[in-house]
């Protein structure tokens, strides 16, 4: 050995002495040539011991070397790039991960763009090109006799993983495309499927190696966010391998369970992103989480409690992973415990980002059909409790959505875990969300392979609704093509039947004093029904009638209940009190706002107080009012095409005068809008203060500021809406310094609702108060409000309020745009 | 089609001075081309009205029911009498010829309901009359005139229709047999085959009792209408058997009457939505809804030259000339009337009566 060794030193200290002073282009050449002995695969090779030798000691020094004397006139000693191509063969063949270190040294090393620069640049593109990435990993799984030292596989780790980054900054911008981070990744995953063939060739062959380099590297990317990339190449490569053979199945296992602990997150939320379904997960996987802690967190609460922008099918296969083996079925009960618990509780409820609770509750839905009837009863005590708890403080929510889903889980899961017992049914509107939701619940076929399961389901959900309009499409076309084609010889031609109306039997009352007493007292329920039908117009058409019995009227409309199922009847009775209120708004208001916070009434009533003042102001406030005619029902037919006709005949006969009339005047003969006053000034202090004085004092059945937050939300919506309601008034100050008073005390309140009305409110006293008033009278409260829209823009946990929060910003900063113009000459 | 339908159309002419409101209509005489017919209206104080239809007035007025509902009128083929049912139990045969106002015969009747009866004529002097019987699901016939009960037809025990509503004789062209269709109270329509005393069909068409129906021999098709918001077609088949071909479905519940006109082009409905609808006959696609009344309608009548008359709880009777019968090449509606018609015969024989009283 000693001989071979001190050979192979002397020849090869000679040939570098040689290549670093040579100039002379044949001897290169001959050097170099009888260097490459050395390498294997070359001909006529030296003995294997001096190969190894060469390879372990002076290869490195000698790519120096060749590095060092890299120049355009040492590469053009010889012609035809001779000189080059047997340089770059001893990067290319010789040990790939001592070549692809001194590359990336000399690349590093670099002082800016130069010749050797480029050339070393193209040299390793070569090496990628060539496939030689996968021997330097490949050379790190062999080593698992005498590996290397834990230094240099860091360094080579960082190097392999780095490159992207390190010639991105070296070459700028002449950086090559084999570089780029989305060419480079899915080359490196390739080369990995190579490296792991090779690894599991030499296993197959009794060799031993370890993939402990590969998970890595493959840990490295995905903590760069390179996962995409990456498992792109790889999942659907080794999902097909490990169908059918244990051996790839365990070096995949193997693979995974060796990525180091903070990488595993990155990893494992990449897998279960790219992975087709639980089964396709659980082989690549194995039993990771059971394995792993860290594993198991990242499975069982962060991907599930932490983190929400997951597709649903991901959340599927996640969970299925759980289901799928025994072993790890008791994580999945314990997740599901976890998960109803977190959407159950009230703080959750109230603080966690509506896409959160969707999420959590899309969760719960899939984990109840993966869950068996046993495993369920084994624990349905505690998830009742939690279910119970949750389903109560989501129907107490004020956001539709939140009650949504609270319905809709309480359903499934009570169905679930209490088959016995009577189903429980809410009434939701069928919308997407809710569709989707109970899509979850519904168990899954059990499919051999998901692959083919999911995309089968989905066209053919798609299908049915398209299939189902064609099946009925036809032989209705072809009744009507007959019914029409009979009728083509008879000429019969139907009149006009617009006027084909339901019947109302008894007659409308005509006096407004009539409805009262009719509603009031009146048993005869078609009388009753007709006299609410018919107020609103009546009210309309004779103020003074109306104004004479005002608040009476408010009185009646208020108390009135459904006592037969009317048509529309919350519409009729909105109508007519509102109505009312335009006819006589200041006692009307002044007794709407006084029973707002009276003694018995029910929070629907309450609310009912809300709107009409609502909507009284916002006709009062008009511009241009004028005696409106009746609004007809929205839910009704269109006008009958009666009324369609009448202008018909006007215009004939306005045309007809316009032509018999002689106009001495040029121009036209419009008429400007006639400018009237809002009739809303003078009133909107009787509808406004004595609404927000009173909040905070809680009586028996009516309490603001405690659970009833559902009217406090609507109160502060209907208090900014006559904020703006009121602009260009006198009054507009006031309210406005009242308002942002309001808020101060509510700012911080629990609820999204309430704090969405707080903000409109904050929008609309920015929008009706002038800004010089603004700025005079309420210096403070501006500063003041303004810090807080800030800090919740920035931090609300609700989409919605944020949103609120930056219009009202806006506002502020236009505000101060138009002030400063008049302030800076 | 016209961009835009024809506006609804106005009613020809109005008779007004029942003084109570119309039950019962009934066209006499003015068959096929022989001009003006007279109208007959039944009202609820008892009294029978007979119209011209030229002066628009009321002729004559026949008292025969002591102040009780008139329900049903109808004319029988030979000579000028007429058959009125009252809600005073009894079935009164009028004599109208050459003037006269006189009742020849009275009946009984048996049951107290709404049913109105019916008639076929079975030779020159002979008639079969049905009506409801005894038993409230009793239908019984009679022979005319010489009052003979011929037989009762009551219902298998198990069936329990309630009571019938509505009645029509008729008698196929191919067979002499009668058949006796009758809706009852459960909603369904039996079709009953007289000499046999055996329901042949029977089919559930509402589930509110039927009011009254209307038959199409001819196309051995039916139209009922009930208390409920749809009006039901059926038809019988070669076996005898009714099945409901299909529904319309209204805009207001309530049809009091229905009436196919003599050329099998059009039907009309009274409703107790105050509203007469008219419909084509063989697609049952409705061609007009005509309000004029302000009360519910109790029935409506065809003449044979087209006319169609309402009744109405309004005490109104109006007159509609719709979709003229077009086989007919003079128009009859608006055409001069020669003076040897059955109608007018009557017309001027009542003339003369009254002027002669007078004197």
């Amino acid at each position: 050995m000693d001989p071979a060794r001190s050979a192979v030193r002397l020849t090869v200290r000679e040939a570098i002495h040689t290549l670093s002073s040579c100039e002379d282009g044949g001897r290169v050449l001959s050097t170099l040539g009888s260097l490459r002995r050395y390498l294997s695969g070359a001909e006529n090779p030296a003995l294997p011991g001096e190969q190894e030798e060469f390879a372990r000691v002076h290869f490195s020094a000698l790519l120096r070397c060749l590095v060092g004397r890299l120049s355009p006139g040492w590469l053009g000693l010889l012609p035809d790039g001779q000189v080059e191509e047997l340089w770059a063969s001893f990067f290319l063949e010789g040990p790939a991960d001592q070549a692809f270190l001194v590359l990336m040294e000399s690349i590093e090393g670099a002082a800016g763009p130069s010749f050797r620069l480029m050339k070393m640049a193209q040299l390793l593109a070569r090496f990628l090109s060539a496939g030689r990435m996968a021997a330097v990993m490949e050379g790190q799984c062999r080593q698992v006799t005498e590996p290397a030292s834990p230094l240099l596989q860091e360094t080579l780790l960082a190097k392999v993983v780095g490159l992207p980054d390190c010639l991105g900054n070296r070459l700028q911008r002449e950086n090559l495309d084999a570089f780029l981070p989305q060419n480079y990744f899915p080359l490196l995953g390739e080369e990995m499927m190579r490296a792991l063939h090779a690894v599991v060739d030499s296993l197959r062959g009794g060799w031993d190696c370890s993939v402990s380099f590969l998970s890595q590297v493959l840990g490295k990317a995905c903590v760069r966010g390179r996962q995409k990339e990456m498992l792109g190449v790889l999942v659907p490569r080794l999902t097909a391998l490990t169908q059918g053979s244990c051996l790839w199945q365990r070096v995949c296992w193997r693979l995974v369970e060796r990525v180091p602990d903070r990488a595993v997150e990155a990893l494992l939320t990449g897998l279960v992103e790219v992975a087709a379904g639980p089964e396709v997960l659980s082989r690549l996987l194995g039993n990771l989480v059971m394995k792993n802690k860290k594993a198991q967190f990242v499975m069982t609460r962060k991907l599930l409690f932490l983190q929400y922008q997951y597709s649903t099918p991901m959340l599927q296969s996640l969970l299925g992973y759980l289901a799928t083996d025994s072993q790890r079925r008791p994580l999945l009960v314990q997740a599901l415990k976890g998960l109803l618990e977190t959407w159950g509780s009230c703080s959750a409820i109230r603080h966690a980002p509506l896409a959160q609770q969707r999420y959590v509750s899309k969760a719960v839905l899939i984990c109840l059909a993966l869950l068996g009837e046993a495993e369920l009863q084994d624990s349905r005590d505690e998830l009742l409790t939690s279910l119970m708890a949750g389903v109560k403080s989501r129907l107490d929510s004020s956001l539709p959505v939140v009650r949504r889903l609270g319905m809709i889980v309480a359903e499934v899961a009570s169905a679930r875990l209490h088959p016995e017992g009577p189903p429980l049914k809410f009434q939701y509107e069928e919308d997407e969300l809710s569709r989707e939701m109970l899509a979850l619940a519904a168990p899954r076929p059990a499919a051999d392979s998901p692959l083919e399961a999911s995309p089968a389901v989905t066209p053919e959900a798609a299908e049915t609704p398209g299939s189902g309009s064609v099946d009925g499409g036809v032989p209705q076309a072809l009744l009507e093509g007959s019914g029409s084609d009979l009728d083509s010889d008879d000429e019969l031609v139907p009149y006009d039947m617009s006027g084909d109306q339901e019947l109302k039997k008894s007659k409308a009352p005509t006096y407004v004093r009539d409805c009262v007493e009719a509603l009031t007292s009146s048993e005869d329920w078609e009388r009753w029904e007709a006299a609410l039908r018919a107020l609103e117009a009546l009210v309309i058409r004779n103020p003074a009638a109306a104004r004479e019995v005002s608040v009476e009227l408010a009185k009646v409309l208020l108390h009135l209940e459904e006592k037969t199922s009317v048509e529309g009847f919350e519409g009729l009775r909105q109508r007519a009190l509102v109505a009312v209120v335009v006819t006589d708004p200041a006692p009307v208001a002044e007794y709407l706002t006084s029973q707002f916070y009276a003694l018995n009434f029910s929070l629907r009533q309450r609310m009912d107080i809300l709107d009409v003042l609502t909507l009284a102001a916002q006709e009062l406030s008009r511009p241009g009012r004028a005696p409106k005619a009746p609004q007809c029902d929205p839910r009704g037919p269109a006008p009958p095409p009666g009324s369609a006709v009448a202008p018909a005949w006007r215009a004939v006969v306005e045309e007809r005068i316009r032509n018999k009339t002689r106009r001495f005047s040029q121009g036209s003969a419009r008429q400007g809008r006639d400018a009237r006053a809002n009739q809303f000034s003078s009133v909107a202090g009787y509808f406004f203060f004595p609404l927000i004085q009173h909040f905070d004092r809680p009586l028996v059945t009516f309490d603001l500021l405690g659970e009833d937050q559902l009217v406090l939300g609507r109160l502060a919506h209907t208090l900014g809406a006559l904020m703006y309601l009121a602009v260009n008034t006198t009054v507009a100050v006031t309210m406005g310094k009242a308002l942002l008073e309001f808020v101060w005390t509510l700012r911080f309140h629990s609820d999204a609702y309430v704090r969405r009305g707080l903000l409109s409110a904050v929008s609309s006293v920015l929008l009706s108060v002038p800004a010089e008033r603004l700025l005079a009278d309420l210096p403070d409260e501006l500063l003041e409000t303004r810090s807080w829209l800030a800090d919740v823009a920035d931090r609300d946990a609700d989409e919605d309020c944020r949103m609120l929060a930056v219009k009202a910003l806006l506002l502020l900063e236009k505000l101060r745009d138009r002030l400063l113009p008049l302030a800076s000459p | 089609m016209a961009a835009s339908p024809l506006p609804p159309p106005d009613p020809r002419f109005v008779l007004r001075g029942t003084q109570s409101a119309v039950h019962a209509l009934h066209f006499f005489g003015g068959a096929k081309g022989q001009g003006q017919p007279l109208l007959l209206s039944g009202s609820l104080s008892g009294l029978v009205h007979i119209w011209s239809l030229q002066t628009r007035r009321a002729v004559a007025t026949l008292d025969g029911h002591r102040g009780q509902c008139v329900t049903w009128l109808h004319s029988l083929p030979q000579g000028h009498q007429l058959l009125s049912q009252g809600r005073d139990l009894k079935l009164c045969l009028w004599d109208l010829a050459e003037g006269r106002n006189a009742v020849v015969d009275s009946m009984r009747l048996e049951s107290m309901g709404f049913c109105r009866s019916t008639v076929l004529a079975r030779g020159q002097r002979h008639w079969m009359l049905a009506m409801p019987g005894r038993g409230s699901d009793e239908v019984q016939i009679l022979e005319m005139p010489s009052k003979t009960s011929v037989c009762t037809l009551k219902p298998e025990a198990d069936a329990k229709p309630g009571m019938p509503m509505c009645l029509e004789l008729w008698q196929a062209e191919s067979s002499p047999r009668p058949l006796l269709l009758a809706g009852y109270e459960d909603g369904s329509v039996a079709l009953w085959d007289v000499s046999e005393r055996k329901v042949c069909s029977r089919v559930a068409c509402h589930t509110e009792p039927v009011m009254g129906f209307d038959f199409d021999s001819q196309k051995a098709r039916g139209v009922s209408g009930s208390a409920e918001k749809a009006l039901a077609v059926w038809s019988l088949d070669e076996q005898q058997a009714l099945q409901v071909c299909k529904t319309h479905e209204l805009t207001n519940p309530g049809i009091a009457d229905v009436k196919i006109r003599p050329d099998r082009k059009i039907l009309a409905t009274a409703g107790w939505d105050h509203r007469v609808r008219v419909f084509h006959w063989r697609t049952m696609k409705p061609l007009a809804v005509l309000s004029f009344h302000s009360a519910t309608v109790h029935c409506v009548a065809f003449a044979a030259n087209g006319l169609l008359a309402a009744g109405s709880g309004d005490q109104r009777i109006s007159i509609w000339s719709l979709y003229p019968i077009s086989s007919d090449s003079s128009t009859p509606l608006s055409g001069h009337v020669e003076d040897t018609e059955d109608g007018q015969e009557l017309l001027m024989h009542r003339a003369e009566a009254r002027t002669s009283r007078k004197k």
